[in-house]
């Protein structure tokens, strides 16, 4: 790590994890995190308001904590860098509000960041320079997307996203069904473990016609229903359900399709690269079925570890302080939050 | 008081305000009427304030900010502005009492009661009473979301700056030409505080709690199921 690499503060606000990170050049210093999941769970969900207010409440003690623990004064940073979206609107006006007043204090560059792009940038911090191309397959609970990214800092493709359902989303009504708690993602890998693969539940958007017009979509709606009717089912004929089971076989049917188009979205484009970001990706089985297949295709796979595949702020400082060393326009100081940003926009 | 420099600034209301304060006078001003973009404008506003000034943010020893109570999402802009700048520059940020700046704007228009009623959007207001005399205004209830009716007739009936009037023409009868808080009311009521050596944390009144229901039972999904 050099000193004059870039010192990059990165912010992230877009759901409901206030994110404070700091990364010198490809070097990860130190990643706070404040998170108002806990304050949710019992509503089954991100709840806007809730989520905005937990963000002001916490912002300059995630800041202050971060710099201390990093050992940085603030005045020391290069750069401030902050999620513009996507992401909830009311969420991102704060970080992005805090970033510009940082920016403004310190009399430093300000760049407002893509989400989805900085979920694909943290992994430098992680492992290294990224590929180019690198394929990304970003699962969340706000998103689910395959990206071809030529160039993170400036060159991000989209060739597919959910048309309906994010796979996050579909891991917690999937857990509501099965009385499992809200975020239903841990709740489910866990509980999978313990079951059989016994139920053959629908994979969305995998058939003939569907691989032409929707080729690197994905949708986990009917899924979602499929599994309901199936335990609703059960129920109604006086049957016992096992938790377990239900959760392995949905769970797989997710998994499955993520991963079969991942690895086909590298073939066709001819990427040896594979990087999976976003919070699904600290799924277990996401991550054994995805390291089994890209060993059988050749292909070398990427994924950050489980803390900095959630949102983070780290993720936006990294591609902050990619956009520094690589000599990018900064954002003006109107800087909009954009709660539905383009993924092919990767500054505003 | 020339070692004061105040930054202040309201995204409570409708207009989006920031003004720099000596402690004993305004220095700048600015305002632009716009519901929707505090994000976007407020930090060019603040940044153009402190030129016009020949200031920069390092010279600034206080900020103050209005805290409402005023919609949520326009209100946390200017907050999380004050207490990140005060943060990051090592100064206090005094939180306001918007109503209080509104009061205070009508002191030259109105002698005794008077009654501040601003936009709380679903047809509801943000109020607060108060006394107007020599030269300031004295909050004589606390701030309230309420219907206009839920207001006694005779408090509506008082002199009403802001812009319940404006929306419920109806129910305010007595309507005073002042609408929007501007950051100057705001950075004066701060320098009295901080002439007097009080201080009020820059924490948001929201007075209602967040819309949010808990779920119940999952909804059926069979067909006849109930």
């Amino acid at each position: 790590m050099s000193r004059d690499e870039p010192l990059v503060l990165g912010i992230e606000t877009s759901c409901d994890e206030t994110g404070v990170g700091i990364v010198r050049g490809e070097t990860l210093l130190v990643d706070a995190i404040a998170s108002s999941v806990d304050l949710h769970a019992r509503f089954g969900g991100v709840v806007p308001e809730v989520a905005s207010r937990a963000h002001l409440e916490a912002m300059v003690p995630t800041i202050q904590r971060a710099c201390d623990q990093a050992g940085i004064a603030l005045r020391d940073v290069d750069a401030i860098a902050v999620t513009s979206g996507p992401g909830l609107a009311g969420t991102l006006m704060v970080g992005v509000a805090a970033a510009k007043a940082l920016a403004l204090s310190l009399g430093k560059p300000l760049y407002g960041v893509n989400h989805l792009a900085a979920h694909v940038a943290v992994d430098i911090v992680e492992h290294g320079p990224l590929p180019e191309p690198v394929l990304a397959l970003l699962v969340s609970g706000g998103h689910s997307s395959l990206l071809l990214v030529p160039d993170v800092t400036q060159d991000v493709r989209s060739l597919g996203s959910t048309i309906d359902d994010a796979a996050g989303e579909a891991f917690d009504k999937v857990a509501r069904v099965l009385g499992l708690p809200f975020p239903g993602g841990p709740h489910i890998d866990r509980a999978a473990r313990d079951g059989q693969i016994a139920i053959d539940f629908p994979r969305g958007l995998t058939s003939g016609r569907d691989m032409e017009r929707h080729r690197f979509d994905f949708s986990f709606s009917g899924l979602k229903t499929a599994v309901s009717r199936w335990v609703e089912g059960q129920r109604a004929a006086g049957a016992e359900i096992s938790v377990p089971d239900v959760a392995a076989s949905f769970q797989e049917a997710v998994v499955d399709v993520l991963t079969r188009k991942a690895i086909l979205a590298c073939q066709d484009n001819g990427v040896e690269h594979l990087q999976i970001g976003g919070g699904v990706a600290a799924n277990s089985r996401l991550r054994a079925m995805a390291q089994a297949r890209c060993d059988s295709a050749g292909i070398a796979l990427r994924v950050p570890r489980p803390g900095l595949c959630t949102d983070n702020g780290a993720m936006v400082a990294a591609l902050g302080a990619q956009l520094v060393a690589k000599g990018r326009e900064p954002s003006a100081l109107d800087l909009p939050a954009d709660s539905s940003m383009p993924v092919t926009e990767v500054t505003a | 008081m020339s070692e004061v420099i105040i930054l202040a600034f309201d995204t409570s209301t409708s207009a989006i305000t920031a003004a720099v304060h000596d402690g004993s006078r305004i220095l700048a001003e600015a305002a632009v009427i716009d519901t929707r973009r505090h994000t976007e404008a407020l930090a060019p506003m603040v940044e153009k304030s402190l030129q016009e000034c020949g200031l920069r943010p390092a010279d600034l020893t206080h900020i103050a900010v209005g805290i409402g109570p005023g919609p949520f999402t326009g209100l946390r802009v200017g907050i999380v502005t004050a207490v990140t700048m005060g943060y990051a520059l090592g100064v206090p940020v005094h939180g306001i009492c918007s109503l209080d700046a509104l009061a205070a704007q009508a002191v030259g228009d109105v002698d005794g009661e008077l009654l501040v009623a601003s936009d709380a959007r679903r047809k509801e207001v943000y109020w607060a009473r108060y006394v107007s005399a020599d030269g300031s205004a004295m909050r004589t209830s606390e701030p309230a979301v309420n219907h206009p009716l839920d207001l006694p007739e005779e408090v509506r009936a008082l002199p009403t700056v802001g812009r319940g009037p404006v929306l419920y023409p109806e129910h305010f009868r007595n309507p005073r030409p002042i609408l929007d808080v501007r950051a100057g009311a705001i950075a004066d009521l701060a320098a009295l505080e901080i002439g007097s050596g009080r201080h009020t944390d820059a924490v948001p009144m929201y007075l209602r709690r967040p819309d949010a229901q808990e779920p119940g039972a999952p909804k059926p999904t069979l067909a006849g199921g109930r």
